[in-house]
């Protein structure tokens, strides 16, 4: 039973491999690589509709090769959307991004989407012949000749930061001849709002750790400059946002459980308190009602959005935890949050992108079928 | 248009501390400087302890985002029209805490803005950190850094100058004519810009190799 989403709801994963701070216990890189498998099944047992991974190519992160995990997922689910967060677009060649992406489409029946971003370490760059200065660059670069490789059959393309292509096709071709949907990551930067606006593809502001001033910027910009690009009104610009939520029905017990982890925590560990933290940005530590209350001020700050994706699976919370959170996540928060999206969304909002969704826009506006059709 | 913003940050930690004092003395010398050159101009001074955002600036630097009272205090100093800033010397140079709060500025929001730099200590001997530390570090930030730096060493408090050194009151006036010259004449600061964006052909455009 399918419960038509306009909002889709799932999780994402950073793949950090971090001791439990309550017991010292690290796991290890297959233990954890295992435990996201889990996680994603987990995910489409309770009912969420996306399950993202990030990519790292760096200790203590194990998720380095996406596509090849999402397609294994793939293979053991029916109907979750698997995507990514974000998959590198600076220091991936964009032809094996098109190939990869397009395979993983075709294996997963349609069920993929992909969030671009660039990444944050340093030295990643140098290890893939890239230079970190040159970040926006190529994230423009790169995903001009991603979007051609998906849209053309035979490219012919010369850039600056790759070998030029002459006669290349990228194999296999996108299914249905649709490429998958793609959004852009952000945290901090408006050229990139830009370019989500100039293709009219999704923008995903990745809140989770800033307050809301500055991403409700952004997002106003990336809105505005979507209706600038003539792909709709700003209302119609598909919006992704960020989430960190631990839930126990018990409010106070979810505080007492989960400040070892948030003290500890590598991202902002040993900084501000839980309290002045979830003060200031999208993290929830309470009760499911907490997490749901909280949830529906995202759409009063940043307008009517597409995609809700929560981290829950960080800072070495134990996998059996992580899964009882998905338990009140799918169960309690989800199905509540639905409803609420569901009332009062003006029409002409668009639903979270699905592949049955673009084929079909796709269809309509070209009824002679994919230009590449055999 | 007519008022005129300095932002005096004093990075002293006792209570009370001479590097406010200090701090506060540049901060009325200046006003009234700038008031005997330009009687149209109101002059504000708005003084940001560094003390009292300890904590949030420890967060900023861990967590990448200014709690509130310190993203007031960032946007004050961004849109001041000129800068007094007030160290305690520690260890042969400016204070960590002091460094901090400059380390969380956004790249380039000094640059053109007159700074006027001074520092306490217990002993004059450190007064040329206000040289190898001190101007270094707003020249790296481009700031217009004025010529005259005051040091203000513990018997500086008690004591008139003698033949070969100004006093500090007089070290203070002369360095508050400094900023106050820069000052006169100019339009204030505009407020800050919205948020400017590239348009994204423009940015296609400026990879796409010559001759294609």
């Amino acid at each position: 039973m399918d419960v038509v989403s306009t909002v889709q709801f799932g999780i994402f994963s950073v793949g950090d491999v971090t001791a439990d701070p309550t017991t010292g216990a690290t796991p290890t890189e297959n233990e954890r690589i295992k435990a996201m498998v889990a996680i994603a099944l987990k995910a489409e047992e309770v009912g969420l509709d996306v399950f993202a991974t990030g990519e790292h190519h760096n200790p203590p992160f194990v998720p380095s090769s996406p596509t090849t995990m999402l397609g294994y997922i793939a293979a053991r689910t029916e109907r979750i959307i698997l995507s990514t967060s974000t998959t590198l677009i600076t220091t991936n060649d964009p032809v094996k991004i098109a190939e990869d992406f397009a395979m993983l489409q075709h294996l997963a029946d349609g069920r993929v989407d992909l969030m671009l971003g660039r990444g944050n370490t340093g030295p990643v760059y140098p290890w893939f012949g890239k230079d970190i200065r040159q970040g926006i660059p190529l994230a423009v670069e790169n995903y001009a000749l991603l979007h051609e490789l998906w849209r053309n059959e035979v490219v012919d393309w010369q850039g600056t930061f790759r070998t030029p292509l002459q006669s290349f096709t990228s194999t296999p071709r996108p299914l249905d001849g649709v490429p998958p949907f793609v959004w852009h990551g952000s945290i901090r930067s408006p050229e990139i709002a830009e370019q989500a606006a100039y293709y009219g593809d999704g923008f995903f502001a990745n809140n989770i750790f800033w307050p809301k001033e500055h991403y409700v910027r952004l997002i106003e910009l990336y809105r505005e400059r979507f209706a600038h690009y003539g792909h709709g009104t700003p209302e119609q610009a598909v919006v992704g946002l960020g989430g960190q939520v631990f839930m126990r029905r018990n409010s106070q017990d979810a505080v007492r459980e989960f400040r070892p982890y948030f003290d500890n925590a590598p991202v902002y560990g040993h900084g501000p308190s839980l309290e002045e933290f979830t003060d200031q940005t999208p993290l929830t530590v309470g009760s499911p009602q907490e997490v749901i209350d909280k949830t529906l001020t995202f759409r009063d700050t940043f307008g009517d959005y597409q995609r809700q994706l929560f981290l829950m699976d960080h800072a070495g919370l134990p996998l059996k935890t992580v899964l009882e959170q998905l338990d009140l996540l799918g169960e309690e928060v989800v199905p509540v949050l639905r409803k609420e999206f569901a009332l009062a969304r003006p029409a002409g909002v668009p639903d979270g992108p699905t592949h049955a969704a673009l084929v079909a826009r796709d269809r309509a506006a070209d009824p002679a079928g994919p230009a590449d059709a055999a | 248009m007519n008022t005129v913003h300095l932002v005096v940050v004093s990075a002293g930690l006792s209570q009370p501390s001479s590097t406010r004092l200090l701090a506060d003395r540049l901060g009325e010398a200046t006003r009234r400087a700038l008031s005997d050159r330009d009687e149209d101009r109101t002059v504000t001074v708005r003084v940001i302890e560094l003390r009292e955002l300890a904590a949030d600036i420890a967060n900023h630097l861990v967590t990448g985002f200014p709690g509130a009272a310190l993203r007031d205090a960032i946007e004050a100093t961004e849109q001041a029209d000129g800068l007094i800033a007030v160290t305690p010397i520690f260890s042969a140079s400016y204070s960590g805490l002091f460094k901090s709060f400059f380390d969380v500025l956004d790249n380039g929001v000094l640059a053109g803005k007159p700074v006027l730099i001074a520092a306490t200590g217990g002993t004059a001997r450190h007064s040329l950190a206000l040289e190898h530390a001190m101007r270094p570090l707003f020249a790296y930030l481009r700031a217009l850094v004025m010529p005259t730096a005051v040091y203000a060493a513990s018997e500086d408090w008690g004591s008139g100058g003698d033949a070969t050194t100004d006093g500090l009151a007089a070290r203070i006036a002369r360095a508050a004519g400094e900023p106050a010259d820069q000052l006169a004449g100019r339009p204030a600061a505009a407020p800050a810009a919205a948020e400017q964006v590239v348009p994204f052909a423009q940015q296609l455009t400026a990879l796409r190799p010559a001759g294609r």
